[in-house]
């Protein structure tokens, strides 16, 4: 008896198979294709483009070109809308800075630059530690270090002191936060940190702390509308410049994308446009008047050899 | 002596059940071995495309694109990740996903449909056959009838699919910006190597 038993049992798993493949059949290829597929799709996916440019206005953003890509940008601001008719209101002057900057890997970038502000020289490293990503395994945002050094090279003023040439540096160090909460809305927080060799008076503090805050609302695919403010911690003992106090730097602006351009036009009380300069250096009041209009120009070039992914093998 | 009656009729039984269980066997392996041969497989397809202008040319390739090919009944089904495109410039990958094919929103591309004139190859025999492929194409969540030809190779038990084509982006509608260097027919290039599918 479990003999026969044992036979009907097998008829009857056989039959249950044979149904099983039949359904099988009756599901369409394409069902079946993402069943097959479904695992290979990434688990965790990078968030692109969080801003467009490497810059947020006058600092930087999480962004960076891409392994093998070498980014020129050119930055301009001109003088202050407040300076009146005599300088056609600051358009008769100009601070510029151009540079370079080239990621030889994804998360690791190395710029520098050269400002008429100062006659400075500026060069730094910026190193991504997170992307946001999402999916199963998602990261909520990106994390970017900033590290830099600015050296000025105006002449001495007064030649019979004894100069150093370590009181022409100046240091920075930045950590970058952002998240890209939509398609449209992205918010950067920066706290940073900027070290001058040389003060004014003894009295004065060689560091300054300030906390920054940027974000973008994109209006359309190509243009995004940019603020950034940059927070001076109170209760520090600003070194002065030229006598004046330092003001926090405000900036908004307009991003324009085309192709392998980003245009980048604001309004800003900041003048220079490195660290040292923008963070702990800007004494023009916003409120005032004391608004630079300006804007910066990005082209990235390519160097890396295109190949495209080889064929994986074939599992199974 | 009943003793080894049982054993015999115990002996028996066994070697009966084992029987079963490999008819069993035989004949699933076999059904499963039918289904298997009817349909072809991959996942590391390959599919490019070119768009070819006075200023700029820009091509991109995608090296993770699946596809599964029932050769009994000429249906087919391909599937490309729109973020596996891979282009000379990061910036043009960018745009690409962000600005034209909108990849958050539509991250896939699929094509469904079968092969008209299916007698025209012989599976069997290796060689080069010329096909006529109609189904539905989804590109930015638009979906639309073509009507295609291509070519099928069969070769040493693998199958190559193979078609150029050109696919309109207003089709699909995707907005061209007048500011870029884009072609307005894009051309595609499909060649897909399968193998027996196993499940």
């Amino acid at each position: 008896m479990t003999f026969n038993f044992k036979i009907v049992g097998s008829i009857g798993i056989l039959f249950c198979l044979l149904l099983g493949s039949g359904s099988l059949r009756a599901q369409g290829l394409l069902d079946q294709l993402e069943e097959e597929t479904k695992k290979d799709e990434p688990k965790r996916e990078p968030v692109m483009a969080t801003f467009k440019g490497t810059r947020l206005i006058n600092g930087h953003s999480v962004e960076m070109p891409a392994k093998g890509e070498l980014l020129f940008i050119i930055s301009h601001r001109f003088g202050k809308l407040s300076s009146g008719l005599y300088e056609l209101i600051g358009l008769d002057q100009a601070t510029i800075r151009w540079g370079f900057e080239y990621s030889p890997t994804n998360w690791l970038n190395i710029g520098v630059g050269r400002s008429t502000y100062m006659k400075t020289y500026d060069g730094f490293i910026k190193a991504k530690v997170l992307k946001q990503s999402k999916g199963k395994k998602p990261i909520p945002l990106s994390m970017v270090l900033l590290a830099g050094a600015s050296i000025h090279s105006l002449k001495w003023q007064d030649k019979s002191r004894e100069n150093y040439f370590t009181s022409r540096m100046d240091y920075y160090f930045q950590i970058m936060m952002a998240r890209k909460f939509t398609e449209r809305f992205s918010l950067q927080i920066m706290p940073s940190m900027v070290h001058k060799n040389l003060v004014a008076k003894a009295n004065e503090s060689n560091d300054v702390f300030s906390l920054g805050i940027g974000g973008r609302y994109k209006v359309s695919n190509r243009i995004a509308i940019m603020a950034e403010y940059h927070w001076l911690v109170p209760g520090q003992r600003l070194p002065t410049v030229n006598g004046l106090q330092p003001r926090s730097p405000l900036a908004i602006g307009v991003d324009i994308e085309t192709g392998g351009h980003v245009f980048q036009i604001q309004l800003t009380n900041a003048q220079a446009m490195f660290e040292k300069g923008y963070i702990a250096e800007t004494t023009g009041n916003f409120f005032k008047g004391d608004i630079h209009l300006g804007f910066n120009i990005t082209r990235t070039f390519s160097f890396r050899k295109f190949e495209p992914k080889k064929p994986k093998k074939i599992r199974g | 002596m009943p003793q080894i009656i049982n054993n015999i009729n115990t002996l028996k039984n066994n070697i009966m059940k084992k029987s079963v269980v490999l008819i069993a066997f035989t004949v699933m392996s076999a059904i499963s071995v039918m289904a298997q041969t009817n349909t072809y497989f991959t996942r590391t397809g390959h599919v490019s495309f070119f768009s070819k202008m006075p200023i700029e040319n820009i091509e991109a390739h995608n090296r993770q694109v699946s596809c599964m090919f029932d050769i009994s009944t000429g249906e087919f089904a391909y599937k490309v990740l729109i973020k596996s495109f891979e282009f000379e410039k990061a910036l043009m990958q960018e745009h690409f996903n962000e600005n034209y094919l909108h990849s958050e929103k539509y991250p896939k591309a699929v094509f469904e449909g079968k092969v008209v004139n299916l007698k025209a190859v012989n599976f069997a025999k290796d060689g080069v056959y010329d096909v006529e492929v109609e189904g539905v194409m989804e590109i930015h969540g638009v979906k639309k009838s073509i009507k295609e030809k291509g070519k099928i190779e069969v070769k040493a038990g693998k199958i190559t699919t193979k078609a150029v084509f050109f696919v309109a982006l207003k089709d699909y509608n995707i907005k061209n910006d007048k500011l870029e260097n884009i072609a307005e027919n894009i051309q595609v290039t499909v060649d897909v190597v399968m193998e027996p599918y196993q499940r």
